[in-house]
């Protein structure tokens, strides 16, 4: 083609003319195939998707009607177009910060390695690592087990998670989940119920009333082992509970804090007045935190489109690094020598640059985002698949997945096939162009 | 995957990986707070890229660690508390899952469909690159267009009318079957990349060859084929690992019988949680393969790669 001269054609075209039978026999198969089972297809979708479920009544336009009325179906459209709108922007960014970056160090070839790899593991794997890595039970799911990490360094950890005072014995909780109660003379009782087995330190003596003068009092497990004792009071058996935090309130004022001792007790030197109040702090019942709920109806799509990120970025990464070893050093060290700063070169420069690669990069997964199905059909637990449909998906579900409906399967297939002619016009501009 | 990291010429005692740049941060006169920005600069990159590096490698690592732990052992903690307590591993999941029923059946269903659907691609794929780069026949660049626009349309398009179609012959929910839909889908890039490797080869020397008097298939076979190697094992485990990654065309087109390793761990997604001693090495067993390949073929994988980012 445009390695071959007009002349030289003709020189050969006896030979070539010969060899017109080999030629024939050599491409037939694999156009046959081609034909039988890509451009037929093709054919078949749309003609198929103007009938019925049941493929003998002709109902013109109706399932394509359907596919922008019915709910799940909008649904899926809604979420493929979040999936074409973001996933392909960021993957594309985030090989270009690797790409970029690995310039910088010296395991760049184990770095890249490492995040390429992904490409070569199916999406099924992929989606049954991801399930794990999302699982809401941070003791399943390491992204929450570390999320509960970190928000426990950062945070008062609750000595006694979900206690509660017991009810019937005049101890209230506030709103705000505060236990408060007047500063009496005389030991405060205050009972508490709902500690989990095991919150119980081994350290906790049986309870008994607090000594001294001033304000003081008794936290204690309301509760006898195998039974008996009377609500609100210091039976025998009953623990006290050590290490909660106690504040002496006058008001709505914090005038002293202090926490229990094993049996329980607690004292303050202020003398009660009628102002003053005893109050447990929430924080020290609160449900512990549990992380965040990865593949519940709201998280699920971003999830997923993380999963997919993990997935994809090496290869945009690759191609992104291959197009910024040919690009001319002289320009960056130029804009280096006046000064440019890092940021400045890569966004004035190295993007601009870089244009035609990201642009790959970035329409090939578009293309990519339109047909995601594998992913969302593995990581989406079933009752949040509804949420995360997306329009392969639906496609599959509807035709063979129990929908039984090839008719709205097959609009469902031409549409997705209209998603991508743009890139195929696209395609067959650019080989032309490189002909020429 | 080879890096290009040029060595720079003036290579001073810089900090490690400020190589790219020396100039300003090695060479004495030098303010020191640009020399302490160029450092802090560093470090952020490498932080940066080994929060990266982690977050890429704990997910496999975790699938490794959770296929190596007993079942009764899920429920209780994750799999890093084996990072502590690595007595708990064992190899029994596998041991189990290998020793019977039906994960060796659909392992094997696997290499009976990617094997033959990839050499059936290949072969189909240059016979036909060849004779689209160097033959003549009526139609040949209209085709060849065609086969271009072809190239982005999506197999969905293909599932339903391909399945009345194989049901009619026969073939639907059979190996043959899905390796069919998978030689089909996969022929519009493998012959593209194959017409325009052979296209690179120059072309005095099939016509020497012709003058010779080698015959087309001969030149073909002997010439065009090893010239086009390093194209040939690119779209070798591109195609391989598509179709034993596969798993939607397999969804419909496998029958029971015929069930790859990928269909077959779908269909005990449903338990998910509780039998977490067939998926994690299960997904495992799937994923050495492909891995393997590519650690073994890399470069191939990423000529590869970049050759189908027009798909």
């Amino acid at each position: 083609m445009s390695l071959r001269s007009p002349r030289r054609d003709r020189a050969t075209g006896g030979a070539l003319r010969r060899h017109r039978g080999l030629a024939l026999l050599l491409v037939l198969p694999a156009l046959l195939l081609l034909g039988a089972l890509v451009v037929y297809p093709i054919g078949y979708s749309v003609g198929r998707s103007l009938f019925d479920a049941s493929g003998h009544r002709f109902v013109g336009l109706d399932n394509y009607g359907a596919a922008f009325t019915d709910h799940a179906t909008l649904t899926a459209v809604r979420n493929n177009a979040i999936w074409v709108a973001v996933a392909p922007a960021l993957v594309t960014a985030v090989g270009l910060v690797f790409a970029v970056l690995t310039e910088k160090i010296r395991w760049a070839t184990a770095f890249k390695l490492l995040v390429f790899m992904p490409m070569a593991i199916s999406f099924l794997a992929a989606g049954i690592i991801f399930r794990t890595v999302y699982d809401a039970d941070p003791h399943r799911g390491v992204l929450n087990a570390a999320a509960v990490a970190v928000h426990d360094t950062f945070t008062d950890q609750p000595s006694y998670p979900g206690a509660r005072p017991r009810p019937g014995t005049g101890l209230d909780q506030a709103d705000g989940g505060d236990v408060r109660v007047p500063a009496a003379t005389g030991t405060v009782l205050l009972p508490l119920v709902g500690v989990q087995p095991g919150a119980v330190p081994a350290t906790a003596r049986t309870a008994r009333p607090a000594d001294g003068d001033g304000v003081r009092g008794t936290v204690f497990l309301d509760f006898v082992p195998g039974g008996g004792g009377h609500p609100g009071q210091l039976d025998p058996g009953k623990k006290g509970l050590p290490g909660v935090k106690v504040q002496l309130h006058d008001g709505a004022r914090t005038i002293a804090t202090t926490t229990t001792a094993d049996d329980g007790t607690f004292r303050f030197s202020a003398a009660p007045s009628a102002t003053a109040s005893v109050v447990l702090p929430a924080a020290d019942f609160a449900a512990p935190y549990r992380g965040i709920d990865w593949l519940g109806p709201a998280f699920v799509t971003p999830a997923i489109i993380g999963a997919y990120t993990w997935i994809w970025a090496g290869f945009a990464m690759v191609i992104i690094a291959g197009g910024l070893a040919n690009l001319p050093r002289e320009t960056i060290e130029a804009a280096r020598l006046d000064g440019a700063g890092e940021w400045q070169i890569l966004r004035r420069i190295t993007v601009p640059q870089l244009a035609p690669v990201l642009g790959v990069v970035f329409i090939t997964m578009v293309i990519n985002a339109m047909k995601i199905f594998d992913l969302v059909y593995v990581i989406a637990p079933g009752p949040v698949q509804q949420d995360a449909d997306v329009l392969a998906l639906r496609l599959y579900l509807v035709s063979f997945g129990g929908g039984n409906d090839q008719g709205l399967g097959s609009a469902l297939s031409v549409l997705l096939l209209l998603l991508v002619v743009p890139v195929m016009l696209l395609n067959i501009r650019r080989f032309r162009g490189s002909r020429s | 995957m080879t890096t290009t990291q040029p060595a720079p010429p003036t290579r001073t005692t810089t900090p490690a990986g400020t190589a790219k740049r020396p100039a300003p941060a090695g060479r004495p006169g030098v303010p020191l707070t640009t020399r302490l920005a160029v450092l802090t600069r560093h470090s952020l990159v490498q932080a940066v890229l080994i929060v990266a590096a982690v977050a890429w490698l704990v997910p496999t690592v975790g699938l490794l660690i959770s296929s190596l732990r007993p079942k009764q052992l899920t429920a209780t903690g994750g799999w890093w508390t084996a990072l502590t307590r690595p007595a708990q591993l064992t190899l029994q999941n596998y041991t189990a899952l290998l020793g019977g029923g039906d994960v060796p059946k659909a392992l094997w269903n696997t290499v009976l469909i990617s094997v033959p659907a990839t050499l059936l691609t290949v072969a189909l794929a240059a016979t036909a690159g060849y004779a689209f780069a160097w033959m003549r026949f009526p139609g040949r660049d209209g085709v060849f267009v065609a086969v271009v626009g072809l190239l982005v349309v999506p197999v969905q398009v293909g599932l339903i009318p391909v399945a009345k179609l194989e049901g009619a012959v026969g073939l639907f929910g059979t190996i043959p079957g899905v390796v069919l839909f998978h030689v089909g889908y996969g022929l519009p890039f493998a012959v593209f990349l194959m017409r325009n490797h052979f296209l690179e080869i120059p072309a005095e020397l099939l016509e020497a060859a012709r003058v010779d008097g080698c015959g087309e298939w001969r030149i073909f076979r002997t010439l065009a084929l090893p010239l086009a190697a390093p194209a040939v094992a690119s779209l070798c485990i591109f195609q391989f690992l598509w179709v034993w990654n596969d798993m939607l065309v397999a969804l419909i087109f496998a029958g029971n019988d015929s069930q790859p390793l990928t269909v077959y761990l779908q269909s005990q997604m449903r338990q998910f949680g509780s039998n977490m001693d067939i998926l994690a090495p299960g997904a495992f067993l799937s994923l050495l393969v492909p891995v393997a390949v590519f650690l073994c073929f890399q470069r191939f994988f990423v000529q590869g790669a970049m050759a189908g980012s027009v798909k």
